[in-house]
């Protein structure tokens, strides 16, 4: 393998995890950026979502594969996506919207409370041993000019460019896309527009875990799901919203792709040990916030008087 | 015809009473003025009256109906707009932007009913959707001579556009009634006359304006009735001739001359 084509395959890997990492990034910093809050359990909506998706897909799928194989991994997808946008509602609803006029720590505690709650229920209902997706199809790697891509792959990343275009479109073009903006840059005016705040955080809320969903079962196509995969990947993440500028949109999606290109390079050619994998991120978040704390993209926020 | 008013309206942050049992009306189709000095209650009382903030007693009505606890959203969707004494635009959104949120829930209403099938309803007909805000949009734009900044983000606009852009936002919302929170402060005499023209151009669309104001030759020029506040009272209410001429006002305003 020639030295460009290695490069590329790194790349080609960096992406696909980047990509998972920004979809759930824009979970925290949709969250973020309308409640000036973050949801620890994040991590944890995203857990329940890969194995209400690996329940389904394993209830549908048949006995061979075929086109309706793919079929069913959408729907599965689907219906992860729709049950962990249910559960991040009504999460909000009863443990954080009660405490949206207590102190700033409160919500944040009532965050980390749900968090374990959601981790502990799923390994006393679905037990520790960790499960795998059945592969959908026939997973052996093409190779394009001496790198090797899997299917696997190339469906993460058509799900997730999907995922962020469609999400960009709704968030600048549609009406409830401008009403959270609206909402996120002044909650009272945006009220005093018509704009029923409470929906649009209800809203925010059942887009960022269905995304979050989708991530986790992109995820357990990769590699297994079980009930604490949520606290790492979710750490990640939300270091990897920080480093895009927590809060802005297009920074969660940049900072998840670097931070996933960051973690392969940082193996493979800067000699990182592989042990030391899970580190480069949290090395990362405190660079960033010695030289540019507001993010790669944030902006800086003047003390209002 | 009184279109809102609020009867022995009080409110009180712990000791401070802010306003004092006030009674205040608004006549439909007149332009109604509220004076008074600094921390006479003015902006509390628009506050009460819209909804950001809850009397401590006393009720708000308007057309009949008691607003008094009523969320802000609703008291917007049932026809009251209003700007703010420090300009509170959607400073990273675009001017046209600014002006669409608040056709927010106009272009909103859907012919289908429950939240899902409006979901969906609104999904499908996304582009007719936005073509109509736009269109919307782009009317009041007109409206204020500011449709050449539509792209503009509305914090890179000129002071005295960003003053009109939020009377824009306002009047998208589609109102009976405009509150106005000193449309004037900061503005230059080139831009104060131009003001008043558009208020008057306000009221010509049937629209009831109430405006908080210190320019007391714009107050003067404009209003039809003037309510005086106090320390939180109503202290006077009349014509501007009248209110011109009340001992009352003359002495908030100047002191009390020695005898």
């Amino acid at each position: 393998m020639g030295s460009s084509a290695e490069f590329f395959q790194h790349l080609m890997n960096g992406m696909t995890l980047g990509g998972i990492y920004a979809l759930i990034a824009l979970g925290y910093t949709m969250v973020y950026g309308i409640l000036k809050f973050i949801n620890f359990a994040h991590g944890d909506i995203l857990m329940v979502g890969s194995y209400i998706g690996l329940f389904t897909f394993d209830a549908i799928r048949g006995q061979t594969l075929g086109p309706w194989t793919i079929v069913a991994f959408f729907i599965a997808m689907l219906a992860g996506m729709l049950f962990s946008a249910g559960l991040g509602m009504a999460i909000e609803r009863i443990a954080y919207k009660p405490l949206r006029k207590a102190t700033r720590l409160a919500p944040l505690l009532s965050a980390i409370g749900v968090s374990f709650i959601l981790s502990n229920m799923a390994a006393w209902m679905w037990g520790t041993k960790s499960r795998k997706l059945e592969y959908p199809f026939d997973n052996t790697p093409l190779h394009i000019g001496g790198v090797s891509i899997t299917p696997h792959q190339i469906l993460i990343l058509i799900v997730v460019i999907v995922m962020m275009v469609s999400l960009k479109l709704f968030v600048d073009k549609s009406r409830i896309g401008k009403a959270m903006r609206a909402t996120s840059l002044d909650q009272d005016t945006a009220k005093l527009m018509g704009i029923k705040a409470d929906r649009i955080i209800a809203i925010t809320f059942a887009i960022g875990s269905a995304l979050a969903a989708t991530a986790g079962f992109l995820i357990a196509l990769e590699i297994k799901v079980y009930p604490s995969m949520g606290t790492m990947t979710g750490l990640k993440a939300f270091v990897a919203a920080v480093v895009g500028g927590i809060g802005n949109i297009s920074g969660a999606m940049l900072g998840g792709i670097l931070l996933g290109l960051l973690e392969t390079f940082g193996v493979a050619l800067l000699g990182i040990p592989y042990g030391l994998r899970d580190t480069i991120a949290f090395v990362a978040l405190i660079i960033i916030l010695l030289v540019k704390p507001e993010g790669l993209l944030g902006k800086v926020e003047k003390e209002k008087v | 015809m009184i279109l809102l008013e609020t009867t022995k309206l009080t409110r009180a942050y712990g000791g401070v009473v802010a306003v004092s049992e006030v009674d205040f009306q608004v006549r439909e189709g007149l332009i109604t003025g509220l004076i008074g000095p600094n921390g006479a209650g003015k902006t509390t009382l628009f506050n009460n009256m819209t909804g950001l903030d809850t009397p401590t007693s006393g009720k708000v009505h308007f057309n009949g109906i008691d607003i008094t606890n009523h969320s802000a959203h609703k008291i917007c969707r049932m026809g009251i707009a209003r700007t703010f004494q420090n300009i509170r635009l959607f400073k990273e959104l675009s001017v046209l932007e600014n002006v669409m949120v608040g056709l927010h829930f106009t272009t909103g209403k859907s012919p289908v009913t429950g939240r899902i099938g409006a979901a969906f309803h609104s999904y499908l007909r996304a582009r007719e959707e936005y073509e109509l805000m736009h269109e919307q949009a782009m009317k009041w734009l007109n409206f204020f001579h500011l449709e050449a900044f539509a792209d503009e983000l509305a914090k890179n606009l000129p002071y005295g556009h960003q003053r009109e852009l939020e009377i824009a936002r306002a009047l998208a919302t589609s109102p009976t009634i405009l509150f106005l929170d000193e449309p004037a402060a900061g503005m230059n005499p080139f831009e104060t006359d131009s003001l008043m023209k558009t208020i008057r151009r306000i009221r010509d669309l049937d629209i009831t304006v109430v405006l908080i104001e210190h320019d007391m030759k714009l107050v003067m020029n404009i209003c039809d009735t003037i309510t005086v506040l106090n320390y939180g009272q109503n202290i006077a209410q009349g014509t501007p001739t009248e209110i011109r001429h009340n001992p009352k006002v003359i002495e908030a305003y100047l002191g009390k001359e020695e005898a």
